[in-house]
């Protein structure tokens, strides 16, 4: 059982965000538990329930990542799969994976700084330019492209880039 | 269909938080494609999509108490879609037309604060659920806040011309906010003797804004209310049947 279980998160881990699809479920910390809700030996015996909460509270995509979990676990033979949405506690960027916020970086979109509840203004932060690496970035907009970012730009390359807010 | 008959106060006050969130971001959401400026239009359209997930959570939790109630299934589509003027619990400030820039940037800053400190003392509630979707909302409240007041301090610390629009605004909108603080028997029932803090932390937030933006705020004059017992004004009817128009014409329909 404890096997299914670690197979299962390994298998999520394949399941990439829609919108950033180099961070997976896991990178981004939304799988809060996986139990086997009725083991059996065989997969397809087994019932599964998953525990996802959602990034924010309109995040579109939700829908799909719930639809890509269970496709997944279908694919790897299990047919009883549960999502669970659960709202508390509430999603926090301190969840995240340090490997999820190098795959960020590597991706363009500076990843979050510092712990969600003892937040820094947007203003006060010095973000490093995911492009050439200066700390000489202003911020352009705390909203950005979707929910989960803001929009600055580097006054040393001049590029424009997303940074990943803390939450 | 219609709420009007449920008496329990968790449903109404869930009702009246999902309602004054989706109004607010179906306003904003007018927005979308006229900002003055691409990053405000983005802003305030972000603001809009965070209300509408916000009241989704709200009403698939009263969806799933009142089904409970009636033993039929309701669901958040047809809280949303199907209930009429005098069924919605919102705020009247929520559904009055956004004007111009200022008038926005007022009646976002006045929902901010007063969602902001609430969801901050609902955060602390019994009921886990509504503590949760309270702490969620108010992550995404703390951007919103932020936003709000820095525009209300350019514009109001800004030109004479954007003063006065701002003062303007005020005069305007000011006979709506008192509506938030005064509270009926279901928020009553719910947040119980939280109320007085939350009335504290939104007046001085308020204030403080004000103060520094050099705005002045008008002193005794009549107060507005009834959207929390479902009297509205003309505009709620207006954002319901645009709103509303294809769950009407279509029923069920999912695309
Ligand atoms: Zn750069």
């Amino acid at each position: 059982m404890q096997k299914q279980e670690a197979e299962i998160w390994q298998i999520l881990e394949m399941v990439k965000d829609p919108e950033i699809p180099v961070l997976s479920i896991i990178d981004l910390g939304i799988v809060r538990s996986i139990k086997i809700t009725k083991p059996s030996n065989n997969l397809t015996g087994s019932e599964v329930c998953v525990a996802v909460t959602p990034t924010y509270s309109a995040c579109p995509a939700v829908d799909m990542i719930n639809a890509d979990i269970k496709n997944a676990l279908l694919e790897a033979g299990y047919k009883n799969i549960s999502i669970e949405q659960v709202l508390f506690p509430a999603w926090t960027t301190d969840w995240m994976s340090a490997s999820g916020k190098e795959k960020l970086k590597k991706y363009g979109i500076a990843a979050p700084i510092g712990k969600s509840c003892n937040q820094t203004a947007i203003e006060e932060l010095t973000v490093i330019c995911p492009q050439c690496g200066s700390d000489k970035t202003k911020i352009i907009s705390a909203f950005g492209s979707t929910a989960c970012k803001a929009l600055f730009q580097c006054n040393n390359c001049l590029e424009p880039f997303d940074y990943f807010k803390c939450h | 269909m219609t709420t009007n008959e449920i008496e329990n106060p968790l449903i109404k006050y869930l009702l009246h938080l999902a309602d004054n969130a989706l109004i607010i971001g179906h306003r904003n959401s007018e927005w979308c494609g006229h900002g003055p400026a691409l990053e405000q239009d983005i802003a305030l359209t972000n603001i809009a999509l965070d209300q509408v997930g916000q009241a989704r959570n709200f009403y698939q939790y009263a969806a799933s108490l009142i089904s409970d109630l009636n033993g039929e299934i309701i669901t958040e589509d047809s809280l949303a879609y199907l209930r009429d003027s005098w069924d919605f619990k919102n705020c009247l400030l929520a559904e009055l037309p956004n004007g111009d820039w200022a008038q926005t940037i007022l009646k976002q800053f006045i929902v901010s604060v007063y969602q902001y400190y609430l969801y901050q003392a609902l955060a602390q509630h019994e009921n886990e659920k509504l503590a949760g979707i309270a702490a969620k909302s108010l992550k995404e409240l703390s951007y919103h806040l932020r936003w709000s007041s820095d525009w209300v301090l350019r514009l109001g610390d800004g030109t004479q011309e954007s003063k006065k629009r701002m003062q303007d605004a005020i005069a305007i909108l000011w006979s709506y906010t008192k509506e938030w603080t005064d509270y009926v028997d279901y928020e009553l029932n719910i947040l119980g003797e939280s109320i007085i803090a939350i009335q504290k932390n939104c007046e001085e937030k308020i204030t403080a804004v004000f103060e520094e933006a050099g705005l002045t705020i008008p002193q005794d004059i009549w107060m507005h209310k009834g959207g929390k017992i479902g009297k509205h004004t003309e505009h709620l009817g207006y954002i319901l049947s645009e709103m509303q128009f294809l769950q009407r014409a279509y029923p069920n329909v999912e695309w």
